[in-house]
């Protein structure tokens, strides 16, 4: 059965990594759903924050062929129970609809997003929240015919686990390396 | 003490620091200056390498392939860019399947001109990425003692295979204050990993308490040189043990607890036990399909132990009960403290009716046929007969190589070169040019089909030009055989561009000067065979071979390894095709 899985993936700063996280999903055929990289809070580490449909069984296989890739530090998988996360949008309103109709600033404050600029053309709206509140949003306004433009970012997310595995596996191999 | 030296000096010295005696390459524009320094290192007081002059990219990696398989050491190829760098593709995706440690090392052009499609620019580690176990360019001359230990280290250790290194031709020009490094670790790469202890107990235990346990010894008892702690675990335990197509000499072949070869055209018993058997204790061996046969219906019956140094075999293919990840040579002494004496005497009997069976309908009529043309089994048993103990098998792709890895003798370690995991023609002759340099005192053969010794049929220049003692023999069936099998098998017989045209191999070796004799008639077989094993240097015996003999016992693609065929079933009704007259 597939649900949807968060692989956080650490790498060491090193090019060319990126390429080939992508392709251990390519190959295994899982279409990665979203796809966030940042600097991690540990120095010269990347964090990859992947998220896909699948089963467990795949997961695992691809978990096991992303570390096996040199560069790469760490990859494990999460469901949404697991982490708390995020993700953001933005979308580009006209600004007369908008005067028009008031229903869609009712929308708007209804799914607590925030409008971020207004000029005599279109007007900027800003929501964070779960995937599904903001296609919710999205459904809404583009219903009424208010949506110019529409983006939304990749997810990101933090475990909810008290350890933090990434730091062991460093503290692990600094161990290794001194003895 | 640091030196300032040019980033191909620097290459040099990180070589020679790595321990490289041998280097298989070509020339071209990208790496000149480190062939300028090669001409210094090469000869007088600086000679620290031999350096071959292959006459194909492909060949200079399947010939460092084939010096890596036999002496256990890293094979080095040296390269130009663009072209010369594709054509070193086949080889580190070969090498990556197989777990070869090769590095290549291909010039690239200078940094100002990367990514402006300059003259013969390639994305090389874009392409080499995905097939190779690490790529990565080399920009500057200040990282080419990093970048060169780095290199060897993952390529050797761990699960081995292939590293690229992409070297930018102003990183070969530029002075640097030069002083050896040796990567012995790397933080975000564990290439052996801990042995557990629980998961060691566990195996032990499902041994001990098995009534009729089978191992799959693979490549990886090789490559952990694991072969004493290999028979000291299987004789502890009475387990008899069956090998991978490229683990065959790892468990020497006359070993009594030796029962064959696995896989699609391995041996009967072995295939059909492994359907019997009540613990499966895999050894440095992937599952690979054609071991499994289809993945539904194999060893369902039986509790699987995976051995293996890569974590990311475990359950690939196979669902595994215990998994043990760890370099055998670790893994295997602790599984063996462990456990009782054993005595399956009864279960090892019952492999023999089946052997029996498989000697009857299959080895002897291929090994021993009284009349018609020659066959590929009685040549290669009458090699295998001629060489007994001491060489190392080194085969193309196709029947050849089938016939070849079934009827050939392993007593000694390390002793067979063949592309298992990419099946890749063209292999044979280059890597056995490269194992006459891993391995000189030994005798070298190498069995070739008329289509694979087409595909690097170059290399005889490499051959001729080092008089490398490569003992090659051509079995010429005038077809791409093994298609042809398929075709007549599970085609209809439809024949579709598998017969072949060809030269005169004859006039080809005189053209290289390289002795030659054919081999038509069976009663001059086993004189050739010794001629050519008496005679110095390389040699071709080219053996006309019945033209559609067909390698048996086979389990049919995509089907359950106990349906494996001792003979062919009754041909396929050719489809009737209107206005046709029958064939
Ligand atoms: C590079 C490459 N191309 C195509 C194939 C597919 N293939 C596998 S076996 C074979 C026939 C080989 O013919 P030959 O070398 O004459 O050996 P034979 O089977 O006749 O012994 C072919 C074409 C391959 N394995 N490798
Ligand atoms: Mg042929």
């Amino acid at each position: 059965m597939n649900s949807l899985y968060t692989i956080l993936v650490y790498s060491e700063n090193i090019a060319g990594v990126l390429n080939q996280i992508t392709a251990v999903f390519t190959r295994r055929q899982v279409n990665i759903e979203s796809l966030n990289v940042c600097a991690s809070s540990t120095p010269g580490v990347h964090k990859y924050t992947i998220t896909c449909y699948c089963t467990e069984e795949m997961v695992k296989i691809l978990k096991k062929q992303i570390e096996k890739r040199i560069d790469v530090l760490q990859a494990r998988y999460y469901t949404d129970e697991d982490i708390f996360m995020l993700e953001s949008s933005l979308l580009k309103i006209s600004t007369q609809t908008m005067l028009e109709n008031p229903e869609v600033c009712r929308i708007v404050r209804h799914h607590g997003a925030r409008i971020v600029e207004v000029n005599p053309t279109y007007s900027a709206v800003e929501k964070t929240g779960t995937t599904e509140d903001i296609l919710e949003l999205y459904e809404d306004l583009n219903r009424l015919g208010v949506v110019r433009q529409f983006a939304r970012s990749g997810r990101i997310c933090i475990t909810r686990d008290t350890r933090e595995y990434l730091d062991e596996y460093l503290a692990e191999r600094e161990k290794t390396v001194e003895s | 003490m640091k030196q300032r030296i040019t980033g191909a000096e620097a290459l040099m010295r990180s070589l020679s620091a790595e321990g490289v005696k041998t280097i298989f390459g070509y020339p071209g524009g990208s790496i000149m200056p480190v062939y300028d320094a090669l001409y210094d290192y090469t000869r007088g007081e600086k000679k620290a390498f031999d350096h071959i002059l292959v006459r194909h990219e492909q060949g200079a990696t399947h010939a460092a392939e084939g010096y890596a398989r036999v002496s256990g050491e890293v094979g080095v190829c040296i390269v130009t860019s663009g072209p010369g760098a594709t054509n070193t593709l086949t080889g580190v995706a070969d090498a990556m399947l197989d777990s070869t440690p090769i590095v290549v090392i291909a010039g690239q052009v200078p940094i100002s001109a990367l990514g402006t499609d300059f003259f013969q620019e390639v994305d090389l580690v874009g392409v080499a990425q995905p097939i190779s176990k690490w790529s990565y360019q080399i920009r500057h001359a200040e990282d080419i003692a990093w970048a060169v230990s780095r290199a060897f280290y993952i390529a050797r250790s761990g699960r081995p295979g292939p590293v690229v290194l992409d070297f930018l031709k102003n990183a070969q020009t530029e002075m640097v204050d030069y002083a050896p490094e040796k990567v012995g670790f790397v933080r975000s790469y564990v290439p052996y990993p801990k042995l557990e202890m629980d998961a060691v107990q566990a195996a032990a235990d499902l041994i001990n308490g098995a009534k009729k346990p089978l191992a799959l010894v693979g490549q990886g008892v090789e490559l952990g040189n694991a072969q004493e702690e290999l028979i000291a675990f299987l004789e502890k335990a009475d387990i008899p043990a069956g090998r991978t197509m490229l683990g065959l000499s790892a468990l020497p072949s006359t070993h009594p607890l030796n029962v064959g070869m696995l896989g699609m055209h391995g041996n009967y018993a072995v295939n059909m036990k492994e359907q019997e058997c009540d613990v499966l204790i895999a050894i440095g061996m992937r599952f690979s399909d054609r071991v499994t046969g289809s993945l539904k219906t194999y060893a369902k019956q039986a509790k699987v132990i995976h051995l293996d140094i890569d974590k990311s075999e475990i359950n690939k293919n196979v669902k595994t009960t215990v998994a043990v990840v760890a370099d055998c040579k670790e893994s295997l002494p602790a599984i063996t403290a462990l456990l009782k004496k054993g005595d399956h005497k009864e279960w090892r009997e019952s492999f023999k009716p089946l052997d029996k069976k498989e000697r009857a309908k299959v080895i002897e009529p291929a090994i021993h046929p009284k009349e018609g043309p020659l066959l590929m089994g009685e040549v290669v048993n009458t090699v295998a007969e001629a060489t007994q103990g001491d060489a190392v098998l080194v085969t193309d792709v196709g029947q050849n190589q089938l016939f070849a890895t079934r009827y050939f003798r392993y007593p000694k370690h390390r002793s067979i070169c063949t592309s298992g995991g990419l099946g890749t023609m063209g292999y044979g002759m280059p890597a056995a040019i490269g194992a006459t340099f891993g391995a000189p005192d030994r005798t070298v053969v190498c069995f070739m089909g008329d289509g694979g010794f087409q595909m690097c049929i170059e290399e005889l220049g490499t051959i001729m030009e080092h008089q490398a003692p490569v003992k090659m023999i051509l079995m010429n069936n005038n077809y791409l055989g093994n298609v042809r099998q398929w075709q007549d098998m599970f085609w209809q017989r439809r024949k579709s561009f598998t017969r072949m045209m060809n030269p005169c191999y004859e006039l080809i070796a005189q053209g290289y000067g390289i002795p030659y004799e054919a081999v038509t008639d069976r009663k001059n077989l086993a004189a050739a065979v010794a001629k050519m094993l008496a005679t110095k240097g390389p040699y071709i015996l080219e053996c006309a071979i019945l033209e559609d003999d067909d390698v048996l016992p086979m389990t049919p693609p995509g089907k359950s390894i106990d349906e494996m065929q001792l003979e062919l079933a009754p041909p396929p009704t050719p489809p009737v095709r209107e206005g046709r007259p029958a064939e």
